[in-house]
């Protein structure tokens, strides 16, 4: 007969040590390491989701769905007399590195945003041909790296962006696994092939605003004023960063929020650095106008849009245009179960089981082994994606939530989704109501 | 031979005007008055003189991935990052040089007549950076290939996380940074640092007198073993 302690109580969870918690830790004693991933953050955050329109009723008169014209037509970086990037919709590609992604993927990317009028954007790693050539408004990264960075490619951009941080890692630099630093990306980067990349977390050739200043002028020398520069921050200090960018003379400035993707990074930064995306947008427009820029210079936001709803709540609270990554490569593909190669269907799940993870939940990414052949360096991984039908998805994407923007537009009254505005939004949380500004529905109350 | 003044005329207004000469040309900048963004990203060979004192990124992101470029020569001091991201060509500094001379390099010769401030060569990715006198903290910190060349001493950590640039130093190491550390000189070595010495006229510095720093490749891959040394 078994004797039951009664000093043993039933199993509960800890809050403070939960299973998730205590298997980090017995990872890390097992292996000396930390994790590291892609995507953005995954815990529970203040989000876009915890806002709401104020559609017309009786007060304002709402525009006909599918019948009459509301304008999505975005004008970016014309500050300094330059020529302004000029885009059919507000949404725009983020810049994500050749190295990370495969080279049918910047190219897939391209093609879609060329499709649908918009830009998309280089990243670590340079300029490959082949998405100068799909891309018919590229916009070069300025980064801290500066792997493959090249005066010839810098004149054949259609813009420029000096990215000082990321939303993912803001102060952190960025990493690429020695799994994905081949033969050509090594190459391109001027380092040896498989050795785990570092990415600098600061510019080599300037430090602070005043430095900023001069290296937008220099950017400008050797662009001859041509093209707009954009400064883009990862979102921390975002009231003081936003003025400084713009007082150095940034023509556009883009904020990302800490939702926003990476190819890799360490999980401690993705989860604990910056401040989430909802905040950010209502600080830089505040910040803008705070000093009366807010129609000179372009805000564009980032970090965890994914649907027509997202960009519309973000240019209610000021932003000119958003950007995306994350979003653009699910629609890619990222995290299917089943890749179509050629006429087959080919089932890759057990890809996924490989990396300890499924479908709809993968963010390896910096394995270099990714089961769709987006993230990815291996040849035969990359013959998974096919960047025509990639092209077309991610613009039907871009497409479908262009028309959910104009949808809520419409609906709210705005022949211009421009025109949207925080008078027409209510928070569904206090927290929500008090980082966006908006009366928390029910109410006029703004905290804070 | 074009005359530029800076009193007469705005940097952009000298840049368009040294962007517009036909391969060959020779041009003199004067009264640069400590002017930033001069003498940037000229992609062709022309010849170009700054006679004073300059400022931030002089030369920057001059010349092709050909190695083709402009040859400039400042006949004074400079600020920050000059020939920052050189890609061909050269830039003579008849003084000393502020802080991350040479800065990216791809290509070309970043030459300083006198001493380099901190982190000259940082983030090197091909080019020369030759120093005639001493360098600063952190010199060649992060430099991925290419070669720096030291007549004088160099500063503490130098060579710091150093990925395939070899260092040369004539004179003595404060200290070496991470993973930097001091090979055998070989005789490759010395006949590429006599090739240094010819090209940039340094002929106090003896090639067969210098030290070679070179990475140890210990930080290649990431490790938490190593946090001692991040």
């Amino acid at each position: 007969m078994t004797t039951i302690d009664r000093t043993v109580g039933p199993a509960v969870t800890s809050g403070t040590f939960p299973p998730d918690v205590i298997a980090r830790i017995h990872q890390m004693a097992d292996s000396g390491q930390y994790p590291i991933r892609g995507l953005g953050a995954r815990r529970r955050l203040p989000t876009f989701d915890d806002l709401v329109f104020l559609t017309a009723s009786a007060s304002r008169y709402p525009l006909e769905g599918y019948r009459e014209r509301c304008e999505t037509r975005t004008v970016l970086g014309a500050r300094h007399g330059a020529e302004p990037i000029e885009l059919e919709i507000p949404i725009t590609i983020a810049g994500m590195s050749f190295g990370a992604l495969s080279a049918s993927a910047k190219e897939a990317l391209g093609r879609a945003a060329t499709a649908v009028g918009t830009s998309t954007t280089t990243g670590d790693g340079g300029m490959t041909p082949e998405e100068r050539a799909a891309s018919e408004q590229l916009v070069y990264q300025v980064l801290p790296s500066r792997y493959g960075f090249d005066p010839a490619d810098l004149r054949q951009a259609d813009a420029v962006e000096i990215v000082i941080g990321q939303g993912a890692k803001p102060g952190g630099g960025g990493m690429l696994l020695g799994q994905k630093v081949n033969d050509r990306v090594a190459a391109m980067r001027t380092l040896p092939p498989g050795i785990d990349q570092r990415s600098a977390s600061r510019h080599p050739d300037w430090v602070g605003p005043d430095d900023l200043r001069i290296k937008i002028e220099e950017l400008r020398e050797a662009t001859e004023w041509k093209v707009p520069i954009y400064v883009k921050i990862g979102a921390t200090r975002v009231d003081h960063d936003v003025k400084l960018a713009v007082a150095a003379g940034a023509d556009v400035v883009v904020v990302d929020g800490m939702q926003g993707g990476t190819a890799a990074t360490q999980d401690v930064f993705i989860e604990h650095a910056g401040i989430p995306t909802l905040p950010a947008v209502r600080l830089a427009a505040e910040a803008l106008a705070d000093i009366g820029m807010e129609r000179e210079v372009q805000l564009v936001v980032s970090g965890g849009i994914r649907s027509g709803a997202d960009v519309a709540k973000a240019l209610a609270l000021g932003a000119d245009a958003v950007s995306i990554g994350v979003a653009a490569l699910v629609a890619l593909g990222c995290n299917r179960s089943h890749v179509k190669v050629g006429d087959s269907v080919l089932d890759v799940t057990e890809d996924y089981t490989t990396l300890h993870t499924r479908p709809g939940q993968c963010a390896n990414c910096h394995t270099g082994r990714c089961p769709v052949g987006i993230t990815t360096q291996d040849v035969d991984l990359e013959r998974r994606l096919d960047a025509d039908r990639g092209a077309e998805e991610v613009a039907n994407y871009l497409r479908a939530i262009t028309m959910e923007l104009t949808a809520l537009a419409r609906a709210c009254g705005k022949s211009d989704v421009h025109h949207l505005e925080p008078e027409d939004l209510a928070a569904l949380t206090v927290e929500a109501a008090a980082m966006a500004k908006v009366p928390l529905a029910g109410t006029d109350w703004i905290p804070g | 031979m074009d005359l530029l003044s800076c009193d007469c005329l705005s940097v952009r207004e000298v840049n368009a005007a040294l962007r517009s000469l036909p391969p060959g040309s020779t041009a003199r900048v004067v009264q640069p008055r400590g002017r930033h963004n001069l003498a940037v990203g000229l992609a062709d060979p022309v010849s170009v003189t700054i006679e004073g004192n300059a400022g931030y990124f002089i030369g920057g992101l001059c010349g092709t991935s050909g190695g083709e470029g402009p040859d400039i020569v400042v006949d004074g001091f400079v600020g920050w990052s000059v020939g920052e991201n050189l890609m061909g060509g050269s830039v003579r500094v008849r003084g000393s040089a502020s802080q991350s001379a040479g800065s990216s390099a791809r290509g070309g010769t970043i030459a300083i007549e006198g001493d380099a401030s901190l982190r000259a060569g940082i983030s090197l990715k091909g080019g020369t950076v030759a120093i005639a006198g001493d360098a600063g903290a952190m010199t060649g910190f992060m430099a991925q290939a290419g070669t720096i060349l030291i007549g004088g001493d160099a500063g503490h950590g130098l060579g710091d996380s150093l990925y395939e640039a070899v260092i040369y130093v004539g004179g003595s190491i404060a200290s070496l940074g991470a993973d930097a550390r001091e090979e055998e000189l070989t005789d490759d070595d010395v006949l590429a640092v006599k090739g240094l010495v010819a090209r940039t006229g340094f002929d106090h510095i003896d090639p067969n007198r210098v030290r070679r720093v070179g990475s140890a490749r210990g930080l290649y891959h990431f490790s938490t073993h190593n946090h001692g040394d991040y």
